[in-house]
């Protein structure tokens, strides 16, 4: 009944946007689902990548299309209910036989459409920064790996330059994103010699709201004597209340940092920023870079929003890049078959708007920069530090021990995604 | 000057004149490489790394120059800026004045900001610190003796003294003298440092808490550990009691925001009996109309005014979110009386559908709310308990929203009739109270108090379509608690909550308090079945 009502509810909402799209399915289309939640709570961070797609989507065809076909995006709305991700993934590749998927946020939402990926055989982009500890032969993950993000962050704030943090709160939302993430950075932390009372873990319920104590907590652990940092993997909409509770317990960014790796240029957007001044965030992408290829990214998303005030932020820049990587491996193959078009992709190159060139690797994953930004007054990060090239995503965790052994490849011979030793498989479903 | 005359007397003077002015030329050289040293301080500033720019923000520092003070304060607020030619310039309200001169510089493109980190924050306040510790605004040099507690330096100490020994200003001269303290407890003899800890344990300062932390873990002399971990005891005795406060003010104010959700639905689903499940919307609408109301100020009316914004938003918040309240129960829930499932489900998919129109108008990101200056911040009350203006606020305006609601409730006709027909619907239609029309504007009334609510929670919350799904639960829990139907059941019910909550959270944690609290509720309710404050008479057995 709960289903049936919500479903009726944004059938009703949603129906401009369902006869906006075009339903007869002519033979020299190429069909593209995207596979985004357009309402309940995660709709906030979804949207934009939708809209993101739909942007390349119309710039391809401008360009005469994909193989002298045109190009036509079909777009889902999961609802953020993670069984219908399942369903409607299950949708797009049976009934409308897309070519390619580009969707999900959450972890949770990718793991429960990826059974029917790699059932149908179809082709995932998932453009988040996530925990790592997967590689599926049906996806590529496009979004920053642990050790893109999370160990580079806390590196950074162990170095001088960061301020010599050697006390640790690990806050973050319970669920599988932040505890794997924490458990990564508590081992790695460790290794670098951390003694467990210096690291202060807390979880919070999804969209907290009331961070009177948790504040007064991180406040009281930060005043023992040795230099404090907060790794935030808080989510979504619990960071606004977070963020407004430290500016008025008045937390300075330049006594106990807080270093967070959900919140970038869109979430800041909901915030009101003059007190946050200073404090960081940790991604492969921010919009104030300066490079030719993120203006044109800039002008081509204000061109397309008929917005200028609309920002950029690192997923969607995730999405562009898979986008271009999945365009540019289509024609190397000369087909949208996935088989083919899978074995293409690996290797393929982009010059992202970061100013690097991302890589495409075996394990599925991305080479990218790592980039530690502050937030400014007007609502943008100033980049304040950046790997010198683009970094190797592990799919499994090195400091983790039961992970550190399994390896991801999927060419010859390991043809795996956690394996111990090679398959010498072949490619075949 | 008569160097024309072949005078010999007036030779004489020449001469004379001559070495005055090499003796005035002498004296002025060193301010002259002064200004030199000032120029490439500055160009090192702009051009440098961080480690650079570290060195020149101490050389500033320690200059004395006044004008040091308003370039310092520049580089922190990010608007001293460099041209393309390497001119550096100091950016106020779209002109540019040079940081030296002060005079006023045409650019053709926009000037680049410098850029500073954390550890770079740190040195600048410290910088200004030693400027400032003879400014005459009694305010600044106390933030100058703080500071000082931030990076104590012992080579600062002979300034500290100097400063001490002028002060005047009781709470400046005790600020002085912790700085002080704190500074030989990084050198000094045993004695000296001892003294030091003596004088520091007497303050609950958070700052002063993480040095001797610091002296505790890191002294080699074992009396100056003991000492410092004696005087870390102290004011940890000191701050149990003060911490069990704070815990209690977290709390009320836990629930003054509890209260304030919870207030709205007391109307609809306590007085009246409706199972109200777009309750939570009308928070949001109240939210939204907040930053429709903003903007509007940011608009149209001068900056001075933009603080009273949210007062302004009260009264839209409230008409807001009552016609729409009015208008959903003219519209829908006056056919479903009587009948709380199709009421449950009705307002529930009223509930996705006011979700859904938001995005649609506003957009799926979060709005930008911004606080009041007169909401932003707060006091340090003592030991590091921080009492912040936007819990303060919304404390008294949830008891002042709960007090007004009570005397419409009790002392207006409204209120007369609202309660004959929730009492008794049927006599108070013979003896001739509009019964539809009270249920309207009752329906009205608990909406554009939840309306109101919203505009309260847009400063602590963030203002987005889903904000209502967050407070909904926790406001059906206040007022089952409470006592359906019983307004000071549901003050006491949230009062109860939230301190039961804060209470728990210190030792549970977040996740597993809540779940306590819960459990707690679910065990009341077995044996309470009507909340805390049951209502007596035929109105509950019908």
């Amino acid at each position: 009944m709960r289903q049936w009502l919500k479903t009726a509810g944004l059938a009703i909402a949603g129906l401009g946007l369902v006869s906006a799209l075009p339903t007869a399915a002519a033979e020299d289309t190429i069909k593209i689902g995207v596979l985004h939640s357009l309402s309940g709570t995660m709709a906030i961070s979804e949207t934009t990548l939708k809209d993101t797609v739909l942007m390349l989507v119309d710039d391809l065809n401008k360009k005469g299309g994909l193989l002298g076909k045109k190009v036509e995006a079909v777009v889902v709305d999961p609802a953020s209910d993670w069984p219908l991700f399942a369903e409607k993934a299950r949708e797009l590749i049976a009934r409308d036989h897309v070519a390619v998927v580009f969707g999900c946020w959450t972890s949770v939402s990718r793991k429960t459409a990826l059974p029917v990926f790699e059932e149908l055989n179809g082709l995932l982009f998932y453009p988040v920064q996530y925990e790592g500890e997967e590689s599926s032969r049906n996806v590529f993950y496009t979004g920053a790996a642990p050790n893109q993000q999370a160990i580079p962050a806390v590196e950074y704030l162990m170095s001088k330059e960061g301020g010599d943090v050697k006390r640790w709160v690990l806050a973050g939302t319970d669920y599988v994103y932040p505890q794997t993430t924490n458990k990564i950075l508590e081992a790695f932390l460790k290794s670098k010699g951390v003694a467990s009372e210096d690291i202060m873990i807390n979880y919070t319920p999804f969209g907290q709201s009331d961070w009177q104590t948790i504040v007064a907590d991180i406040k009281k652990f930060a005043s023992a004597g040795k230099k404090t940092a907060v790794v935030s993997t808080i989510n979504g909409d619990a960071n606004v209340p977070f963020y407004k509770e430290l500016a008025n317990q008045g937390v300075k960014a330049k006594d106990t940092p807080v270093v967070a790796f959900s919140v970038g240029e869109e979430e800041l957007a909901g915030i009101d920023t003059k007190n946050l001044v200073g404090h960081l965030a940790a991604w492969n992408y921010f919009e104030s870079v300066k490079s030719p290829e993120n203006a044109a990214f800039i002008k081509q998303w204000h061109a397309y929003i008929k917005d200028n005030k609309r920002v950029t932020n690192d997923p969607m820049e995730a999405t562009y890049i898979g986008f271009h990587m999945w365009t540019q491996a289509v024609l190397q193959a000369g087909t949208t078959d996935v088989d083919a078009v899978r074995q293409a992709m690996i290797g393929q190159k982009f010059k992202a708007p970061s100013g690097f060139e991302a890589v495409m690797n075996s394990n599925h994953h991305l080479s990218k920069p790592v980039m530690i930004g502050e937030i400014q007054q007007d609502g943008q990060f100033d980049i304040v530090w950046q790997t010198k090239a683009p970094i190797k995503a592990d799919a499994w965790s090195k400091f983790i021990p039961e992970s550190a052994k399994l390896t991801a490849d999927w060419t010859f011979p390991w043809v795996c995604g956690n394996c111990t030793e090679p398959k010498y498989g072949s490619y075949e479903h | 000057m008569g160097a024309m005359s072949t005078d010999p007397a007036a030779m004489r003077v020449v001469t004379a004149l001559r070495a005055v002015l090499l003796l005035l030329l002498l004296a002025l050289v060193p301010l002259a490489a002064w200004a030199a040293d000032l120029d490439e301080t500055l160009a090192a500033l702009a051009s440098g790394g961080f480690e650079e720019r570290e060195q020149a923000v101490a050389t500033l520092g320690a200059s004395g120059d006044p004008r040091a003070v308003a370039i310092l304060q520049a580089l922190n607020d990010g608007t001293l800026l460099v041209t393309e030619d390497k001119h550096i310039v100091i950016g106020k309200d779209a002109t540019y004045l040079d940081a030296l001169t002060g005079n006023a510089v045409e650019t053709s493109a926009e000037p680049e900001r410098i850029r500073v980190n954390n550890r770079l924050r740190n040195e600048i306040e410290a910088a200004l610190a030693q400027l400032n510790l003879f400014s005459p605004d009694p305010a600044q040099r106390l933030a100058a003796a703080s500071a000082v507690l931030h990076a104590p330096d012992p080579a600062g100490a002979p300034v500290l003294e100097q400063a001490l020994a002028a002060e005047k200003n009781a709470a400046v001269a005790d600020a002085l003298r912790l700085a002080l303290a704190a500074t030989s407890l990084q050198s000094g003899d045993v004695a000296a440092k001892l003294k030091a800890i003596h004088t520091l344990s007497g303050s609950s300062d958070p700052e002063i808490r993480r040095l001797l932390g610091e002296v505790a873990d890191t002294a080699d002399a074992p009396q100056i550990k003991a000492a410092a971990a004696e005087a870390l005891r102290a004011i940890a005795r000191r701050n149990f009691i003060i911490e069990i406060g704070a815990n209690i003010f977290q709390g009320v104010s836990l629930g003054s925001v509890l209260l304030l959700a919870a207030i709205g639905l007391a109307i609809t689903f306590g007085v009246m009996g409706v199972i109200n499940m777009a309750h939570g919307e009308m928070i949001m609408l109240g939210a939204y109309a907040t930053y429709v109301v903003q903007e509007a100020f940011r608009a149209w009316l001068p900056a001075s005014w933009f603080d009273l914004y949210l007062i302004a938003a009260v009264p839209v918040g409230f008409l807001t979110a009552a016609l729409v309240g009015a208008a959903i129960e003219r519209g829908i829930i006056r056919f479903l009386y009587g009948r709380p499932l199709e009421t449950l489900l009705a307002t529930w998919g009223i509930s996705l559908m006011l979700q859904q129109a938001v995005r649609s108008i506003f957009g799926a990101p979060n709005k930008e709310v911004s606080n009041p200056a007169w909401m932003t911040g707060g006091f340090d009350l003592a030991g590091g308990f921080t009492v912040t203006w936007n819990r303060v606020v919304i404390i008294g305006f949830s008891l002042a929203v709960f007090g007004l609601l009570t005397l419409v409730l009790r002392r207006t006709s409204l209120g007369l009739h609202i309660r004959a027909v929730t009492q008794n619907r049927r006599m108070a239609a013979v003896v001739g109270i509009p019964t539809g029309r009270v249920d309207m504007l009752t329906f009205a009334l608990g909406s554009g108090i939840a309306g109101i609510a919203g505009v309260a929670l847009s400063q602590i919350s963030n203002v987005s379509p889903n904000l209502g799904t967050i407070y909904i639960i926790d406001s059906f829990m206040v007022v089952v608690f409470g006592g359906v139907g019983n307004l000071a059941g549901t003050l006491a019910g949230a009062m109860g909550l939230g301190i039961a909550n804060k209470l728990l959270e210190p030792f549970a944690g977040a996740v597993l308090g809540k779940i306590l609290v819960l459990v707690g509720i679910i065990l009341f309710i077995q044996f309470r079945p009507r909340g805390l404050f049951a209502l007596k008479g035929r109105a509950v057995e019908s």
